[in-house]
């Protein structure tokens, strides 16, 4: 399954560990958010880059204490119609998180620039299309009229644009 | 009224575009029908019973004459010559071909039209009262707001995947024409004991299966904050709606399980955390929104208007029809013309486009351009001179319009039921002409006073049975559909969900069934008394008796 990143298909860097795994010394490494809990006082301490699967009944505050260390959010989409993993980004953005946001599970092209609106940077898709039709889907509409959305694909906010003397609200773009 | 600028405009267009390309793809084959499904549902067409469904969505319930003539021609050119008006305040056309569907968006758009989000799991065309920026009693228009919530809610990112249909309705009168509190968001306008003017935010009405009264969650929201706090419910609903039974999945239920308190906790929570810290854009679109709503140039008019008065004391029927289907104006001299799309034995809410022609030239000619739909599915024209309404009478009497029953037993609001509806357990439109023609004599209607009858054609209740002072319920009991009648019922600002009052009727019985409850009411009302005040008085005992008493 390829994963979609910057208009392009890339290769993951990271691995994902499972809750029985032993931790390896360093590299990129998944885990889930019960061992991130239960373990963080080891993996605190872990050299590597630190990646966290949440699912979509994880309540995004309780990972205040931890969300510095993590470069890597995994969200999933169980099925194209449970939305909530849009509200769970939305959030997360909101509060300030600014590493990888990947989305998994359903994705298709015509949810993609829904999903870059809420903060999704990186995508697992279906190899059934090819990747234009993903560099096209991203941005099929060039406008959108709320506010505070992530727009890393430079839809034109129109409340803000229409009003002189205002600049749009920008989210600041991430660093990974 | 609103108009598009170049963002409105470039946004349907875009819209229309990508739709174009969805239905080439699904007519090529590359997207299955259930990869299609959700995105034809998001542009409002439905697969029905015989054909493909179009629903348009006509915000707030405003129209220009130019917007009813195209809805006029669309009708004409790609349906079978009618078009369905809705209790959403929308326009169903019900006989679409998808390869048409493309070129009837575009139609659409070329008239600052759409049919984006009339279905699906989002949020849905934001209704009002059908007399906003008319009504006598108005605190204030309303659908500058509802303009505002219109854009907010356009292609949503986050809440365009819900666990089910959102619904959002307002009003700015203390009377509640817009039915707020069955809906999954209502709101009023209200003035506070400093004489500001805020927003009762009200969640988890609704009717359906589990028919239930919205909670107050914010007593009084000012309106600067209006679109931050809507978001806070929305994430609280997307987050936590239940999304494993589609029957349990509305908001409604979510406020019900938690219980009101933990749901307003939810939201105020959520609210907290991203409050509306920064509102200067949104109050200035706000305004500039308002300006187009801005009263039209109303003449100063007497009070008096001596050709009207005239012309209702030489003819009876023009004067029984003026007594029914007007209401109050804001301004001296004008009146709301209220044009009833029920005639004896018709379809509610159908009109021919010749029809939606005649309506559109009168509101062009009389009615500053502008033309409603109510959720009763009845069509207004807001803003009428009284000394024009005998003439617009006589043209409504030719295009055959003119059924003074607005308001009465005659006024039923009806779905479409099995003669359209997939879902549907029962005949809803067959049930609504039969009681239309017993009740054909208008004289008689007007005795039984201030009615609404509400035709559901299965559980779901589109025809709003629960909230009709008589509601009747269409179901099937192996093969043989019978209807099931609620009594009680309202969707006013005392909103009430009906009670059954027993073993429910065959078809051919109901409208002798829905004549005895109407002699009941008539036998025991103390004068003046209107049949829900009535039934409110005397509770279902009596009807109960005269209905079932003879079996």
């Amino acid at each position: 399954m390829p994963l979609l990143k910057n208009n392009a298909f890339v290769a993951d860097q990271f691995v994902n560990l499972g809750d029985e795994e032993a931790l390896p010394e360093t590299g990129k490494i998944i885990v889930s958010f019960t061992r991130l809990a239960q373990e963080w006082d080891s993996l605190a301490k872990f050299t590597g880059v630190l990646g966290l699967r949440l699912s979509n009944t994880d309540k995004v505050e309780s990972l205040a204490p931890y969300i510095s260390q993590i470069a890597l959010i995994v969200l999933s989409f169980p099925a194209f119609g449970d939305g909530r993993s849009y509200s769970l980004a939305r959030a997360l953005r909101l509060d300030g998180y600014r590493g990888e946001l990947r989305a998994e599970g359903n994705v298709l092209p015509d949810q993609l620039q829904y999903m870059r609106q809420v903060g999704f940077d990186s995508f697992f898709v279906t190899d059934r299309f090819p990747l234009q039709t993903w560099q096209a889907a991203g941005h099929q509409m060039s406008l959108a009229y709320q506010r505070g959305l992530f727009r890393q694909a430079q839809e034109t906010e129109v409340w803000s644009t229409r009003q002189q003397g205002f600049a749009p609200w920008e989210e600041q773009p991430h660093a990974g | 009224m609103y108009r598009y600028d170049e963002f409105d405009a470039k946004f349907v267009n875009e819209r229309t575009a990508q739709f174009r390309d969805q239905a080439n793809r699904r007519l090529s084959g590359e997207l299955t029908e259930e990869e299609f499904r959700p995105l034809r549902l998001m542009n409002g067409l439905y697969l029905q019973l015989h054909a493909y469904m179009l629903r348009v969505a006509i915000p707030y319930g405003t129209l220009s004459s130019k917007q009813m003539h195209q809805l006029a021609m669309i009708a004409d050119k790609y349906d079978k010559g009618y078009g369905h008006f809705t209790t959403r305040q929308n326009i169903q056309y019900n006989w679409i071909k998808l390869e048409d569907t493309a070129n009837i968006l575009q139609d659409l758009a070329d008239v600052e039209m759409h049919a984006i989000q009339t279905s699906g799991n989002c949020i849905r065309n934001v209704t009002t009262d059908q007399w906003a920026g008319a009504a006598a009693d108005e605190l204030a228009d309303p659908r500058p707001v509802g303009e505002l919530i219109r854009q907010w809610s356009s292609l949503h990112p986050e809440f365009s995947y819900l666990p089910r249909k959102f619904k959002i309705a307002i009003t700015g009168a203390p009377h509640d024409r817009a039915a707020v509190k069955v809906h999954d968001i209502g709101m009023r306008l209200h003035k506070n004991d400093q004489g500001k003017v805020g927003w009762e935010i009200m969640v988890g009405g609704g009717q359906g299966r589990t028919p239930m009264i919205a909670v107050t969650v914010r007593n009084f929201l000012p309106e600067n904050e209006l679109i931050a706090y809507l978001e806070a419910i929305m994430r609280v609903y997307n987050l936590y709606g239940r999304r494993d039974n589609k029957y349990k999945a509305r908001v409604k239920i979510l406020v019900h399980e938690l219980g009101a308190d933990k749901f307003k906790a939810e939201v105020e929570g959520e609210y907290a955390k991203h409050p509306a810290q920064e509102t200067q854009v949104e109050m200035r679109e706000l305004a500039r929104i308002a300006e187009y709503f801005k009263p039209p140039a109303f003449e100063k008019l007497s009070r008096f208007a001596p050709h009207f008065e005239d012309a209702k004391r030489s003819n009876a029927d023009f004067a029984r029809w003026a007594r029914n289907n007007l209401a109050a104006h804001q301004k001296d001299g004008y009146t709301i013309v209220n044009i009833s799309l029920k005639p004896e034995g018709g379809i509610p809410g159908d009109a021919t486009g010749e029809q939606m022609r005649t309506m559109a030239n009168l509101a062009a000619q009389f009615s500053f351009d502008e033309l409603r739909v109510s959720h009763a599915q009845n069509i207004v024209l807001p803003h009428v001179k009284l000394e024009d309404v005998f003439g617009i009478w006589e043209a409504l009497v030719k295009a055959e319009l003119a059924a003074a029953n607005y308001g009465l037993a005659g006024d039923i609001i009806a779905c479409p039921g099995m003669d359209y509806c997939s879902l549907a357990t029962a005949r809803s439109i067959p049930i609504a002409q039969a009681i239309s023609r017993k009740f054909a004599d208008v004289s008689v209607q007007e005795n039984y006073g201030p009615l609404k009858i509400n035709i559901s054609g299965c559980i779901n209740a589109c025809g709003h049975h629960h909230v009709g002072h008589i509601g009747i319920l269409g179901l099937d009991k192996k093969g043989e559909e019978f209807f099931q009648i609620t009594l009680g019922g309202s969707s006013t600002e005392n909103a009430s969900i009906g009670t059954i009052l027993g073993p429910g009727f065959a078809a051919h019985e109901v409208p002798d069934a829905i004549e005895t409850i109407l002699q009941t009411y008539v036998k025991l009302r103390v004068p003046q008394e209107d049949f829900i005040s009535a039934y409110r008085r005397l509770g279902p005992k009596p009807f109960k008796e005269a209905l079932y008493a003879a079996a």
